[in-house]
């Protein structure tokens, strides 16, 4: 299970920088990047308390 | 004979150890910290609230794309080497708080002074950064935000929002260092990256399409050499001394012996560098970018709001980061104040002294201006506080080699070493006339500073201590 809850971290983690280059890119529109950067935050901070060490 | 560096260890364990916080003894080995908590620590940290105003005001006093990219290079990397050379070795050997160490060498009376100036510098650098995080909080509430020249408050928006966040973080805050290290360490790295975001999603808006563009529109649009309006002119030299001294207090000052008392070998100084080069370099870099667009848009809206920038650029999570950024590091620097005013309230608890820290620094985070002239306020702040450093400085590795005694309060019982309290008013006056007669700037008198304290400790010294010490 933390293997499963630190993979969705790392998913997390490149949803939060890698829309940034696809923007830059012009691949994707900066709202597009805004919502999956919502997503990311929810995920990484749902995900992260669990396997992060103390 | 060998000297004890924890003379006062035993003592101080026979007679009950306090809340766990080690406050007035030597941390045990067994409560020592890996690296990765440093790291982490010290990313958290410095990818902070206040990240997002200097990279602006950096913007705001025209500074040229040179200055920022290289200053900022050799400035933070100066830092670094503080903290590893000067702070860390002394850390791991005494393992104690800056604040207990100070009083052996200076005596109770003495380090009650300092303790409630560096109280009140930690108590206003925390209430920036509140004031950072309640740019992002009053947004959904559509508050204006403080203009580039405010020193007061601007509405009553602003006033509760800065209370609303102000007292979250202190309650926070009053709950001990393990809890803040936590939440920083699980906070860093999305809020390093969210910073990384907000400068390459900016980028566009800029122009900047390929790297090539980058350089090109570094120098004619971000940092064009021209101050706002209003503003004064900083240079590369300028840039370059405040990454050193930005945390001043904390690496040649000495606080940060309260952080690396934890740490197992000097060598974990270097991991400030992750705070240095992804919050003073990368972070500062980003902000400045956020800020360009601003302008860019509007030109008259010059206000050096974090909130509006990131939502600007990183929507939801722009504002969460910036909250969360502000938060972090002033739990910690409120967690520093309370120690700090603790040793002078010595009968109150570390809870109810960091929840009346807290309470000043949200006081102080009402008015603007302690964003709006942050820069002169990190400057003012370091200068103040940087001589009582110097002092543990030499009176742990020069002192002995002169013949005389370290820890001279603790030998003799005094309660004011006279020579380091010389050393700090004396040297604070020589700042004044070296900024007044002299016209030094202030980004610069530390460098001076440094070795007026320390030549004045080291006669002062041998002039107050009595040879049958010796």
């Amino acid at each position: 299970m933390k293997t499963v809850l630190k993979g969705i971290s790392y998913i997390a983690l490149l949803g939060t920088f890698v829309p940034a280059i696809l923007v830059w890119a012009g691949t994707i529109q900066l709202e597009t990047h805004k919502i999956i950067m919502i997503i990311a935050m929810v995920l990484w901070f749902v995900t992260a308390p669990f396997w992060m060490k103390k | 004979m060998t000297e004890d560096l924890t003379a006062t260890t035993n003592r101080d364990v026979q007679s009950g150890s306090d809340n766990g916080e080690y406050e007035r003894e030597s941390v045990p080995e067994s409560r020592l910290k890996g690296l990765r908590s440093f790291i982490g620590m010290y990313a958290g940290e410095h990818a902070a609230g206040t990240e997002f105003a200097i990279g602006p005001l950096f913007v705001a006093h025209g500074v040229t794309a040179f200055d920022v990219i290289v200053g900022l290079l050799l400035g933070n990397l100066m830092a670094v080497l503080s903290w590893r050379f000067m702070c860390a070795p002394i850390a791991v050997r005494v393992k104690q708080t800056l604040y207990y160490q100070l009083e052996r060498i200076c005596g109770v009376n003495l380090v009650s002074l300092y303790n409630l100036a560096n109280g009140l510098m930690f108590c206003f650098l925390a209430g920036a950064m509140i004031a950072v995080s309640a740019t992002a909080v009053g947004i959904p509430f559509n508050m204006q935000m403080p203009a580039l020249g405010d020193w007061l408050p601007n509405s009553i928006g602003w006033i509760i929002a800065v209370f609303a966040v102000g007292a979250v973080i202190s309650i926070v805050a009053a709950k001990g260092y393990d809890a803040v290290a936590r939440f920083a360490n699980i906070a860093s790295p999305w809020m390093v990256l969210v910073f990384l975001a907000c400068g390459i999603a900016a980028l566009p808006s800029l122009g900047v399409h390929s790297p090539a563009d980058f350089w090109v529109v570094a120098k004619k649009i971000v940092w064009t050499g021209a101050p706002i309006e209003g503003q004064s002119k900083y240079t590369f030299w300028h840039v370059f001394c405040f990454a050193w001294f930005c945390n001043l207090a904390m690496h040649v000052g000495m606080a940060d012996l309260s952080i690396f008392r934890f740490a197992k070998k000097a060598s974990y100084g270097y991991a400030s560098a992750a705070g240095m080069y992804v919050g003073h370099y990368m972070a500062w870099i980003s902000a400045a970018l956020l800020y360009a667009v601003q302008l860019q848009n509007n030109p008259a809206d010059t206000a050096v709001a974090p909130g509006p920038m990131a939502v600007n650029i990183a929507g939801l999570a722009g504002a969460v980061c910036v909250i969360i950024a502000g938060w972090t590091t002033a739990n910690p620097t409120i967690y520093r104040a309370g120690l700090a005013l603790q040793i002078i309230f010595r009968k109150w608890s570390r809870f109810r002294v960091t929840l009346i820290t807290g309470a000043i620094a949200t006081i102080g985070a009402i008015f603007p201006a302690l964003v709006m002239k942050l820069l002169d306020f990190v400057a003012l702040y370091g200068m103040i506080l940087m001589p009582m450093g110097t002092v543990i400085f030499i009176d742990f590795w020069v002192l002995p080699k002169l013949g005389m005694k370290r820890f001279y309060a603790e030998v003799t019982g005094t309660s004011f070493n006279w020579a380091a309290g010389a050393a700090w008013i004396l040297t604070l006056c020589c700042y004044w006339i070296l900024y007044v007669q002299f016209h030094i700037a202030n980004f610069f008198l530390f460098i001076p500073g440094w070795f007026i304290a320390a030549v004045l400790y080291i006669i002062g010294s041998k002039l107050y201590q009595k040879p049958s010490l010796a």
